[in-house]
């Protein structure tokens, strides 16, 4: 009896929920520090390459580990993050791109999902001086999309601010989830994280005026 | 220095004039005065102080050392003469024995095989129109012997030939206009095909594309975008799907592309032509799902601006280009004339943007409506018109215009 009643739970939580999509809206690339005095002619800049939540969240509710691919000139180039902040740092002089790999629960995905990301050092301008204090910075912004998650993915993850969830219709009942615990849940402090300073704030509502300003000209009204 | 120092005597006795006269000894052989170092060393200048090319580097030849190598005056023969003549050159005669073989150049001495025949021939096998090989077949001893004759394999059918080049001359003159439309054609004709291989269909894009892209497929081709854009982001949307796990990014890319699978490269490059002149950007810098959703819709509609253009433009166009050889059928001035009908609140070139232009719009518009749509103005616009006519130049024309 018990058993049959496991078995309907694992069902359900099993269960994919059509039409239905949820996101991780994330923030990947780098920041770059200039060595100034200290820089020689191999180590010219103190580089920090990362995956994080755009807004900051944590991301090991979706993500099980991260593994940055670098230059093959680098000792051991494939380098695994295996909990947040998922990020990298290293010294070097040359700007190459580098291979990110996603890998996600079991219960989220089987397959890892590749960016790229190409490694920038120098500011773009060229009168643009170094400076030892201020990093060049380069980010792109984009969102993981799971395409009908199990009941059991979308219960655990609703209300967690690194996930962007639908409503779903009234009356629908997900599976019971424990629920997980808000302190042992590992938060990235923005006051523990050196970088935070330096990341982007990207906001949608500067490009959507735009596309929505576009798409009113007159030549569009037919 | 410090002997010097030992015998007392004064450690700098004229350095500086030395310095100098060396100074001025080694500029003389540098460069004059007057011009500029790269103008000197285009007139030879002065010789590089390191040489360019290490020498060492330079391949040496290979001379192992117990070979002894002297240079001989001897005579030699060639094969491809007919007589015997002896004529004399130097040789590389190694441990004393001269070379042999036939003299090097002798193999270049190629003759070309130039058929003559006989008046009796001529009576024969000639009087044909299909002379050569007439001859060569009548001349064989038997028909294998010359089956391998390229003139032989390959007999000159003539209408096929006339056909041919009419084809070539046509490909070769068309204006980029015709091009277009025939790219954009023979595209419509593909996906009409894969998507769509129903009977009807298969009889309207069959058309080859050498004969000039007949209306027929001008008439498929506004049908078939509308069906097959549909098919191709549902497939799109479906492929997503079983991917599960994907980027935004990615799933914007693949919804452009089935959106823009009718369109050919250049209207491509045309949208986003437009995108830039609207200063939205290519890939959006902030993809939310909002955002990707705009932005699809944002270029479905350049899309559908920039066809129905372009189909405004071929019926003005039409009238004055075609001539002769094509065959208009007699659907197709109905068909284009509805089509622009239905739009006579757009005109295409005078796309304009902001409020001000809508007046000068409703004016240009009262000019066009009329009874009969081939307006008396429209050959000679068509003739003034230039024919590379691109959204581009149409902007830039009104903007002169403001």
């Amino acid at each position: 009896m018990v058993r049959s009643s496991d078995d309907n739970e694992k069902k359900s939580l099993v269960k994919k929920l059509k039409d239905v999509e949820i996101s991780v809206p994330i923030v990947y690339g780098n920041v770059a520090f200039w060595l100034g005095k200290k820089a020689s002619e191999y180590q010219s800049h103190k580089w920090t390459v990362y995956v994080r939540g755009a807004t900051n969240e944590d991301l090991s509710v979706v993500v099980k580990r991260v593994v940055f691919q670098l230059h093959s000139s680098f000792n051991n180039p494939i380098r695994a993050v295996e909990s947040p902040p998922f990020e990298l740092s290293e010294s070097g002089w040359g700007e190459f791109e580098i291979a990110i790999t996603l890998h996600f629960h079991t219960d989220v995905s089987d397959k890892p999902l590749h960016l790229y990301h190409h490694l920038k050092l120098y500011p773009e301008d060229d009168s643009g001086s170094l400076s030892v204090k201020k990093p060049v910075v380069v980010e792109s912004y984009d969102e993981v999309v799971f395409a009908e998650p199990s009941e059991g993915l979308f219960a655990r993850v609703q209300n967690h601010p690194a996930v962007i969830v639908p409503r779903l219709p009234a009356g629908f009942s997900l599976p019971p989830v424990p629920a997980e615990d808000a302190d042992k849940r590992k938060r990235v402090d923005p006051k523990d994280n050196p970088l935070t300073q330096w990341f982007t704030n990207f906001s949608e509502a500067d490009e959507l005026l735009k596309l929505a300003a576009a798409r009113q000209q007159d030549c569009f009204e037919m | 220095m410090d002997a010097k120092d030992i015998l007392g005597l004064p450690k700098h006795s004229l350095p500086i004039p030395q310095e100098k006269k060396s100074r001025p000894h080694k500029d003389s052989q540098r460069k004059p005065d007057g011009i500029s170092r790269e103008v000197y060393a285009l007139t030879g200048g002065v010789a590089p102080l390191m040489p360019s090319v290490d020498v060492n580097q330079l391949k040496k030849r290979h001379q192992p050392e117990n070979e002894k190598i002297t240079w001989e005056w001897l005579s030699f023969t060639s094969s491809a003469r007919k007589d015997d003549l002896k004529l004399y050159h130097w040789v590389r005669v190694v441990n004393g024995t001269p070379p042999t073989g036939d003299y090097q150049f002798a193999k270049y001495n190629k003759s070309v095989d130039v058929i003559k025949y006989t008046d009796e021939e001529y009576e024969k096998h000639l009087t044909d129109p299909v002379i050569s090989r007439a001859i060569l077949i009548a001349r064989a001893p038997s028909p294998a012997d010359v089956s391998s004759h390229p003139l032989v394999k390959e007999p000159y059918n003539i209408t096929q030939e006339i056909e041919r080049k009419r084809a070539l001359s046509m490909v070769l003159s068309q204006t980029k206009h015709q091009e277009r439309k025939d790219a954009d054609a023979a595209q419509d004709a593909e996906l009409a095909i894969t998507l769509n291989a129903s009977p009807e269909h298969m009889e309207k894009t069959t058309a080859p594309v050498e004969t000039g892209s007949p209306s027929n497929i001008q008439a498929a081709s506004g049908v078939a975008p509308l069906m097959s854009m549909a098919d191709n982001a549902a497939a799109a949307a479906a492929s997503l799907r079983s991917l599960r796990v994907y980027l935004r990014t990615y799933a914007l890319d693949q919804m452009v592309q089935a959106a823009s699978s009718s369109a050919g490269l250049r209207t491509i490059k045309r949208v986003e032509q437009f995108l830039q002149e609207l200063k939205v950007n290519l890939k959006p810098k902030v993809p939310t799902k909002a955002v990707c959703a705009e932005h699809l819709e944002l270029r479905k509609e350049i899309l559908t601006l920039l066809n129905l253009q372009k189909l405004l433009q071929n019926k003005e166009e039409g009238s004055s280009y075609r001539e002769g050889s094509y065959t208009e059928t007699p659907d197709t001035p109905k068909r284009l004339q509805r089509g622009i009908d239905q739009d006579r609140t757009f005109v295409p070139d005078s796309v304009s943007f902001g409020a001000i232009s809508t007046e000068r719009v409703g004016k240009r518009d009262q000019k066009r409506k009329g009874p009969g749509r081939e307006a008396p103005s429209s050959p000679a616009q068509s003739n003034k018109r230039p024919r590379k006519l691109k959204t581009t130049d149409s902007h830039q024309e009104n903007r002169n215009q403001y």
